[in-house]
């Protein structure tokens, strides 16, 4: 490399200097719109520092003129949002929660708004789509516990089900076992009854047995039949679907110890109009009455 | 003394090889105004292109109460696009995907046969340039006029010229920008919104931005334009062979070239007189006798001017002409101009354009008016009900394309004991009837169950048809039916 700036003798442009096999780079100067556009960045650089928050400093960052930050411009654009719906949000307020689904714009508007509601606040322990889990029920099924019409959703969950709420309902499955009101062989026999509803067993001895300790214990809540009674939330046992799952030592777990899952109440959370749009979101799904 | 009938004119082209230089400014072109066959077919060519661009969008065609009556609309708001009878749903993108194939195959077979036809006569940057330099000419006068004025000091009447030269514009840019929105709404009951200042913001900022891009394309940038910014120059080499007509200087009978008295014999000369008439009247500022270059658009406007001259010197016309490459070199006046149409370039080009061209025009009449989508849930995949039987959900899309309202009935087949309703209706009334809106989707919530003792596996076919109520039209639609391991 020599320290004199060679030109290129053919095209008259200065060279880098470097040769690779007699061929040697042109030291081409930047095109000039090029370089003007990269001087315009530069300067539009520098505005934006002055009105855009740009800068990290040691606890906070500089802020910009303009005042603007993300987070407000999401809480202005959802407040605004809020507002255009304000006419659909006091309409369902007012209207009866039946009568919704006759006005397919507005029922939409439910449906859409209740989706969202749930994902947020209700898919944590019944499940992204409703499915439930074991000990939280299944909302696409059509065996409801509380009653499975728009207006009892809209009770169980503006009240929550043993919630701490005054106008929460409440039913015990109490701890037949642990509270010394069944003996071990007589919850074995009454277990095997409760499984016979919906399966054939074989050890009919302890089934006739738990059939006399199931009229006097347990139908007052579940019913002669065992079909449930929703105002004291006791389920159906001789349909498909289980709780807390159909397995016999899940079962005796369920007589011996009780059960007693607590449904939140979200009166003091969410606005009525969300809430009624998650019970018509929840009734649509496949099981509402 | 020169021939005195022919104006020998001081102009130098703009890209001579031994003035170019890296940061070369621009010199400005002022093109003087040609007369003869080729500039009246480009008055025509121009009038019918910006006719049927300001005209379109004021065409009405009927499509009943629930489409828009323009012909011509690109309706975003709605997601469809009107051409006459033809509507394009989004889905449909493919036939905007087809016409760009063949406008490009177009464009590569006319550029094959008539070189950059595209360029001279009906690019938009053609037209526009050529209608904003009959403006300049108009206000203020013909090349020499013009390079005068610009010579001149600022004086009121060239601060007038200048600012009725820009004036006007600055209008034909707004014109411009105006009639492009036309397209994307409904023309009167927009131009009615536009002057009176009810219009969306969206509207005027494209006006805008049509105007500013006409105003700096047409009048300050031109020639700039095609040559740095439009790619087409640079393909063209690709495009073109030595079949192809271009715009030729005849060489071997114009060289060698020099100024000529008139009654001088022609014997031992060439018939260039190097008067520069065709370097004068090229808006691209070139010398057309360097031979074929990027920079030329084939405007022809240098074998009118040229033409002219010929006539003026008693000279057959066409020392620059049409010609292919070939006939560049032949010095034969006489030579007729044989132009080999068929060679493997154009009949591929035809071949793909008949082909794409019959695709287009048999989905075009086979189209479907009825569009149905079913769209199994996944979560859950499947919900187990009280009596032991097994539900999943479907959201089914019914696309009705007519204008007119459509009834269909939902049928679901494939299992024994198989149920389907929808969400919609009230659970004592099982219907399976929907009235779908003319032009429109409408979207289903459909419920199906069967008993999980039917189900053949984990997942099992069904079929959901979906019949026009009317007319007997079905859809079916393949689905499965999920259910637990067995």
């Amino acid at each position: 490399m020599s320290d004199k700036v060679e030109k290129d003798e053919i095209s008259g442009t200065d060279t880098t200097g470097h040769e690779w096999d007699g061929i040697k780079e042109l030291d081409t100067p930047m095109p000039r719109w090029w370089l003007w556009t990269m001087y315009g960045t530069i300067i539009w650089a520098i505005g934006y520092w002055i009105v855009m928050p740009a800068w990290p400093l040691v606890s906070s960052y500089t802020a910009g003129f303009l005042g603007y930050s993300s987070r407000g411009s999401l809480e202005t654009e959802l407040a605004e949002a809020t507002a255009a719906h304000a006419d659909d949000r006091a309409a369902l307020v007012t209207m009866d929660l039946g009568e919704v689904k006759n006005n397919a714009q507005l029922y939409q508007f439910a449906l859409r708004g209740g989706k969202s509601a749930f994902a947020v606040n209700c898919s944590q322990c019944h499940g992204s789509g409703a499915q439930g889990a074991p000990g939280f029920p299944n909302l696409n099924d059509d065996d409801w516990l509380w009653g499975g019409s728009v207006d009892k959703i809209y009770e169980t969950v503006k009240y929550g089900i043993r919630s701490d709420h005054g106008d929460t309902r409440i039913g015990d499955m109490p701890a037949f076992l642990t509270d010394e009101l069944l003996t071990k062989e007589q919850i074995n026999d009454v277990a095997e009854y409760v499984l016979s509803l919906s399966e054939e067993r074989d050890d009919t001895a302890a089934v006739d047995q738990g059939k006399e300790v199931f009229m006097e214990n347990c139908a007052s809540c579940h019913g002669e039949n065992a079909k449930g009674k929703q105002e004291f939330g006791a389920p159906n046992l001789t349909d498909a679907i289980w709780f807390y799952g159909k397995d016999k030592d899940i079962i005796l777990r369920t007589i011996s110890r009780g059960r007693g899952n607590v449904m939140p109440a979200w009166v003091d959370r969410l606005d009525d109009a969300t809430i009624r749009q998650l019970a018509l979101y929840v009734h649509s799904l496949g099981g509402g009455e | 003394m020169v021939d005195s009938s022919v104006e020998n004119i001081d102009v130098r082209p703009v890209n001579k090889k031994e003035n170019r230089a890296l940061f070369a400014k621009r010199e400005k072109i002022q093109p003087k105004k040609a007369r003869g066959n080729f500039r009246r077919l480009k008055w025509i060519i121009m009038g019918v292109t910006l006719a049927i661009y300001y005209i379109t969008p004021w065409i009405r065609w009927d499509r009943g109460e629930s489409g828009p009556d323009q012909a011509v609309l690109v309706d975003l708001a709605r997601e469809r696009f009107y051409f006459f009878f033809i509507e394009i749903w989004p889905q449909e993108v493919y036939y905007i995907t087809g016409l760009l194939i063949l406008a490009a195959i177009s464009l590569f077979l006319v550029t094959s046969l008539f070189g950059r036809a595209w360029c001279g006569y009906s690019c938009p940057q053609t037209v526009w340039t050529d209608l904003f330099i009959f403006v300049e000419r108009a206000v203020e006068g013909d090349r020499n006029a013009r390079l005068r004025l610009d010579k001149a000091p600022m004086s009121f009447s060239k601060f007038g010229k200048r600012l009725l030269k820009h004036t006007i514009w600055m209008l034909i840019g707004v014109l411009t920008g105006g009639a492009w929105v036309f397209y994307f709404a409904d023309a009167p009951t927009l131009l009615r919104d536009l002057v009176t200042f009810d219009a969306p913001l969206i509207a005027y900022s494209s006006v805008a931005v049509l105007t500013a891009t006409t105003y700096v394309f047409g009048g300050l940038m031109r020639e700039q334009v095609c040559t740095y910014m439009c790619p087409w120059p640079r393909i063209q080499g690709a495009m073109v062979d030595e079949d192809s007509l271009t715009v030729t200087y005849h060489a071997a009978r114009g060289e060698p070239r020099g100024p000529h008295k008139k009654g001088e014999p022609w014997a031992g000369r060439g018939h260039c007189i190097d008067c520069n008439q065709c370097v004068a009247v090229c808006p691209m500022g070139i010398d057309i006798r360097d031979g074929l270059q990027l920079e030329c658009i084939s405007c022809a406007l240098c074998i009118d001017a040229c033409n002219d001259v010929m006539d003026k010197i008693d000279l057959p016309r066409g020392l620059i002409g049409y010609d292919t490459h070939a006939g560049q070199f032949d010095s034969n006046p006489d030579r007729k101009l044989k132009i080999r149409f068929i060679r493997p370039r154009t009949v591929a080009y035809g071949l793909i354009l008949a082909l794409v061209g019959s695709i287009m025009l048999f989905a075009l009449l086979n189209r479907s008016v009825l569009d149905v989508n079913v769209i199994r849930d996944r979560n859950p995949l499947f919900v187990t009900l009280s009596d032991g039987s097994i539900r999943n959900g479907y959201t089914v899309k019914i696309l009705n394309k007519i204008h007119e309202t459509r009834q269909f009935r939902i049928d679901v087949e494939g299992l024994k004991g198989i149920k389907a309703w929808l969400e919609t209706a009230a659970p004592e009334d099982k219907t399976m009837t929907v009235t779908v809106p003319a032009d429109a989707l409408s979207s289903y919530k459909l419920f199906v169950s069967a008993p999980s003792d039917n189900l053949l596996g984990k997942s099992s076919d069904i079929e959901v048809i979906v019949t026009d109520l009317q007319n007997g039209e079905r859809e079916v639609q393949e689905t499965s039916f999920k259910g637990p391991d067995k």
